[in-house]
Order: structure tokens, then C-alpha cells, then sequence
């Protein structure tokens, strides 16, 4: 597939074209603007751009206290530290009374690479799927970043996007203007299994259905970007359409993408369903290709997942 | 609009604080748990922000966006707020006796999820003056002029956010932000200097960037004095370092820390309000 910008660098880019329509758009980072590319914002808007340094507990308050005061902040770290040290703060001065914040996770997952496993956010997804009223989004390309960062500022309460390091693969070549929280795209249809992905995963689910289509197996790639509030509908359909499932997140088994859409079908369709994560596992340094490929996030392993979950129809 | 409360004299400022205490008991007594000896300390500088003058608020306008801010950081003496918000008239006195009973918006700690004319959710300590620093910067961002003032416990500035939070003030000079420490030298487990002696208090803010006013936390005289003074710095956010006594007013709670977090019994109750009246 073609390779597109970073989602990260989307996101930069988001806020930068936002910040002239929304005055009362305020952005935040923690010493990290310019990975998380929060600069390209902070360079056109210098005066309602916050760095505040290496400090993710207070920045996390500092942006309730915005919010509270009016403003729509959006402050962005490493998905790691953003979440891992802010937790009790997204939980206590935003989650609990629903202040209009946002959050962006960058360099998520184990693609960060070389950094090893210090940097590497892979229970973020979980985490912020914990904080109630939270909605949690996890796009798969530039382009459904830009649409997503417009969704997050134009929703009423908390937002977590997640965004990684590497360049993305493009799902939407012809560009998504608009995002719809709670609505998952099909962005590849079939009938014999649903992959359900996010973030990066999208990509590969794409290149696994084209792969499944060359042996003869017909797969619906579901891009499930809004992980929360889930697109509850769509998993039902895809259970009762196809009558097997695969979820694939670049994540920690529990708790993300996977253990939602298992709730969902367990209550509802019960069908075979295969999960394609890392495992509960910390990953180490290598190119992110090397580690996709280690910690069994390919392409190659979701198609081989689909045929499990098929197998067990 | 909100507008500083009428000025009142001394004596009923003293009269005040008083009955704010005598609240706290009552109240912490009828819920059968809670936080004596941090309400207790608090309750001048409460009295002072609330009917001294020094807050801009106003019962009849509460979301007023003009209002000066008020974060109670150490969310485990909430009651000494709860009893100045009942008494200025925010909700009636009755529900006072509330305090800690399902369904009732007094939370055990304060909860803007229940009671919006809280600035903010607190009771995890160390978060409070982060969320000023967001308001107050919103102030900056706005030209308004309104002010916010949060009140910090000397136990719960051994959390790390709050000395993230001192640099951060001080980096962007927010003198329209006062923290006001409360500085009662116990903890839940026993005095401070036993437990993680942070001393000398003062000079760390002070080296943090901060304008230091210390002042003797049960002299309303002095606290309304040093207020005034916090409004006059420029280029720099305000620690108001006052001295109190946890538990004062009450002769068995006072500089007793085993009253951190214990509710009286009824006989103990009357003997404090006995005390108080």
C-alpha cells in the first residue's frame, strides 16, 4: 500500500488549520512539540500555545482548568506518558464531571521502535477506555486524523486520540472529511469473515483481505477508528453477515479494541472470533518493522487469524 | 454579577468562623465520618475569602463567568467550604446534615459532577493548583480580571503535581493566582517534620518563584490584611503561607492530628459545639 504521512503529523496539521476558525482552541505539550508535531500549531498560534515542559500531571490539570474556563485545549505527549502519568488526573479533574479537553497520544504502540519499551504505549487504548464518558479514537490514516481531530474539537467532552510515529499506510486515498464518532467505516467489503482494525492495523487488514481474496476467501475489513463509543451495529452486522471475526490492534491484549468488540459479540452474536495483538507482553528496540513482524502484527498474521476464525465456524 | 461580599466587621467575621466550625462538627458528626482537623485550621481563611471581601462571588449568579475562583486542592476539608457556600447563601443550611449520605451533591470530597459550583473535583491530592493554572491562564487568554485562588495542604504538597505546578505558575507569571497553603503541620499518620519533613516551607516556594506572605492563619485581622497585599503583586503568582493549628477551636481536636480524619461521637459533638458557641 501507499504510504502516507504520519498521523501524528495529521494531527499537527489539524490544529494548525483549526486554529483559525476556533479562537478558543488552545493546545498543550510536555516538551515534546516538536514529535508530536503540536509545534506546526504552536507556530501560527504562539500565544494560546502552552508548552508546559516535562510535567504530564500538571499539564493534564493545567487543560481541565482551560476547559473549565472556556477554552478547548488539546494537549498531546507520548501515548505513554500522557496516559501512564496523567491517569489520575484524566480520571479526577477531567473524567469526572466531563470537562471538554482533548488528549492525543503520539508514537502509540510497538512501530515507535528504537526507543524500546519505556516509549512504547501499548495500554493506552485500555486506559482510556477505563475513563468514563471518554470517547477514544484510534485513526488509521492522515487523512481520517485530520477528520478526527475536527470530530474531537467540535464534540462537547473528553477526547483520546491516539496517533503514531511512522508514516501510515493511506485507506482513505481519496481523502475523509468527515468523521463520525461511534460509526466504524467499511473500507473493504466481503462475506465469509470481518477484520475489525485500527490505527495502523487498518492498513494491514486491507493488505490481509487482498491476500485472503487471492486463496478465496471473501473479507470485510472494518475500520473501527471511534474503539469508543463502539460502533456496537456494525460488530452485530459483521457477526450475523460473515459469521467470523478477527480484531486487530497494535496493543496489549487486554482491554482495547478486542476485549471491546468480544463484549459486544458475546452478548449479542456469539460467533468464533481471533485476536490479533502483541499479547500481554513488553515488546524491546528494533525497527518498527522488525518488531511488527516479532510481536505478530502483519498482515501475513491477521490473514492466517481470519482462516482460524473461520475454521471455527 | 459578582462583586466582593459586603464588608463585615471584625467581630462578625470571628462570629462567623465560629458557627463555620461549629457546621463542620455538626456535620462530620451526623455523617459519622470525615475530616475534622483540616476544616478546623481552614476556617479563617475560608471566612476571610467567602464574607471578608476578598472573593468576588455571588449566591444569585453562581456561573457567573466574572466570579473569582475558588479550588479547595486538599478536598478532604471540604466541610469548612461546604458550611461558608450554606451560610452565603449558595444552598440552604439544612442540607448541611447531609454531608456524605447517598444522593446528596456533598460529596465526601468535592465533586463538580454533583455540585457545579465546585471549580473543580478534588480529594486525589495534588491536582487543585494545576486546574487554577488552567483557569487563571484562561483569565490571562480572556482579559478578564477575575482571580483564582486555591487552597493547598502542607501534607499534600509532598505530592510531586504540586511542585510541577509551582514551576508552572512561576514560568508564566500568573499573578492572577494565589495559592494559599495551608500551613497546620500535620498529616494523617502524625506531624509533618516526623513524616516527610519539607521544611523550610516558605523558601521553597519562594525559590520556586513564587511571592511568599506568611501569615498567622487564625488572625482574621492579618489574613484580610494579607489577601489585600496578594492582590497588589504583579509578575508573579501569590503563596499565602499561613500558620494554623489543625483542629483549632476545638480544645481536644487542636494540633491533634489523631482528629485528621475520625468524626466526634455525639457527646464529644455537644462538647465542641460547647466550646464553640
Amino acid at each position: 500500500m501507499q504510504l502516507g504521512k504520519a498521523t501524528r503529523e495529521a494531527y499537527g496539521e489539524a490544529l494548525a488549520a483549526l486554529g483559525a476558525e476556533m479562537p478558543e482552541l488552545v493546545v498543550l505539550d510536555a516538551d515534546l512539540s516538536k514529535s508530536t508535531m503540536s509545534k506546526k500549531f504552536a507556530d501560527k498560534f504562539p500565544d494560546r500555545f502552552f508548552n508546559m515542559g516535562i510535567a504530564e500531571a500538571n499539564m493534564v490539570g493545567v487543560a481541565a482548568g482551560l476547559a473549565a474556563g472556556g477554552k478547548i485545549p488539546f494537549a498531546s505527549s507520548f501515548a505513554s506518558f500522557l496516559i501512564c502519568k496523567g491517569f489520575d488526573q484524566l480520571r479526577m479533574a477531567v473524567a469526572y464531571q466531563g470537562e471538554n479537553a482533548k488528549f492525543c497520544g503520539t508514537h502509540a504502540g510497538i512501530s515507535i521502535g528504537e526507543d524500546g519499551v519505556s516509549q512504547q504505549g501499548i495500554e493506552d487504548v485500555a486506559l482510556a477506555c477505563t475513563l468514563n464518558g471518554f470517547v477514544v479514537l484510534v485513526p488509521a490514516d492522515e487523512h481520517e486524523m485530520r477528520a478526527a481531530v475536527r470530530a474531537a474539537a467540535h464534540h462537547h467532552g473528553p477526547v483520546y486520540l491516539r496517533a503514531g510515529r511512522p508514516k501510515a499506510p493511506v485507506v482513505y486515498p481519496g481523502g475523509k472529511d468527515v468523521f463520525t464518532i461511534g460509526k466504524a467505516d467499511t473500507v473493504r467489503d466481503g462475506k465469509d469473515v470481518t477484520i475489525i482494525a485500527c490505527g495502523l492495523m487498518t492498513g494491514a487488514a486491507l493488505e490481509a483481505a487482498e491476500a485472503l481474496a487471492a486463496q478465496g476467501i471473501s473479507a470485510r475489513v472494518l475500520n473501527m477508528a471511534s474503539v469508543k463509543p463502539l460502533d456496537d451495529d456494525a460488530v452485530r452486522n459483521a457477526a450475523r453477515q460473515t459469521g467470523a471475526l478477527v480484531v486487530a490492534e497494535e496493543h496489549i491484549a487486554h482491554g482495547g479494541l478486542g476485549s471491546l468488540v468480544a463484549m459486544t459479540v458475546a452478548a449479542a452474536v456469539p460467533v468464533p472470533v481471533e485476536f490479533v495483538n502483541m499479547g500481554n507482553r513488553y515488546a524491546e528496540s528494533g525497527t518498527p518493522e522488525e518488531l511488527l513482524a516479532k510481536y505478530g502484527l502483519t498482515a501475513a498474521d491477521i490473514a492466517a487469524a481470519a482462516k482460524r476464525a473461520m475454521a471455527r465456524k | 454579577m459578582s462583586v466582593p461580599s459586603p464588608v463585615r466587621s471584625l467581630d462578625e467575621l470571628r462570629c462567623l468562623a465560629k458557627r463555620l466550625r461549629c457546621h463542620v462538627v455538626r456535620m462530620i458528626t451526623a455523617a459519622k465520618s470525615g475530616h475534622p482537623g483540616g476544616s478546623l485550621s481552614a476556617a479563617e481563611l475560608i471566612t476571610a475569602l467567602y464574607f471578608g471581601g476578598v472573593l468576588r462571588h455571588d449566591p444569585a449568579a453562581p456561573r457567573d463567568p466574572n466570579r473569582d475562583r475558588f479550588i479547595m486542592s486538599k478536598g478532604h476539608a471540604v466541610p469548612i467550604l461546604y458550611a461558608a457556600l450554606a451560610e452565603a447563601g449558595y444552598f440552604p443550611v439544612e442540607q448541611l446534615l447531609t454531608l456524605r449520605k447517598l444522593g446528596s451533591p456533598l460529596q465526601g470530597h468535592p465533586s463538580k459532577a454533583d455540585m457545579p459550583i465546585m471549580e473543580a473535583s478534588t480529594g486525589s491530592l495534588g491536582q487543585g493548583l494545576s486546574v487554577g493554572i488552567g483557569l487563571a491562564l484562561a483569565a490571562k487568554l480572556d482579559g478578564a480580571d477575575y482571580r483564582t485562588y486555591v487552597m493547598v495542604g502542607d501534607g499534600e504538597a509532598e505530592e510531586g503535581q504540586v511542585w510541577e505546578a509551582a514551576m508552572s505558575a512561576a514560568a508564566r507569571k500568573l499573578d492572577n493566582l494565589v495559592c494559599i497553603l495551608d500551613y497546620n503541620k500535620c498529616q494523617l499518620d502524625g506531624p509533618i517534620c516526623e513524616i516527610l519533613n519539607w521544611e523550610p516551607v516558605p523558601d521553597k516556594w519562594a525559590a520556586f518563584g513564587w511571592h511568599v506572605i506568611e501569615v498567622d492563619g487564625h488572625d482574621l485581622a492579618a489574613v484580610l490584611a494579607a489577601f489585600a497585599d496578594a492582590k497588589t503583586v504583579t509578575g508573579k503568582p501569590v503563596c499565602l503561607v499561613a500558620h494554623t493549628v489543625k483542629g483549632e477551636g476545638v480544645s481536644f481536636m487542636a494540633g491533634n492530628n489523631e482528629w485528621h480524619g475520625k468524626a466526634p461521637t455525639p457527646e464529644e459533638c455537644a462538647a465542641a459545639v460547647c466550646e464553640l458557641a
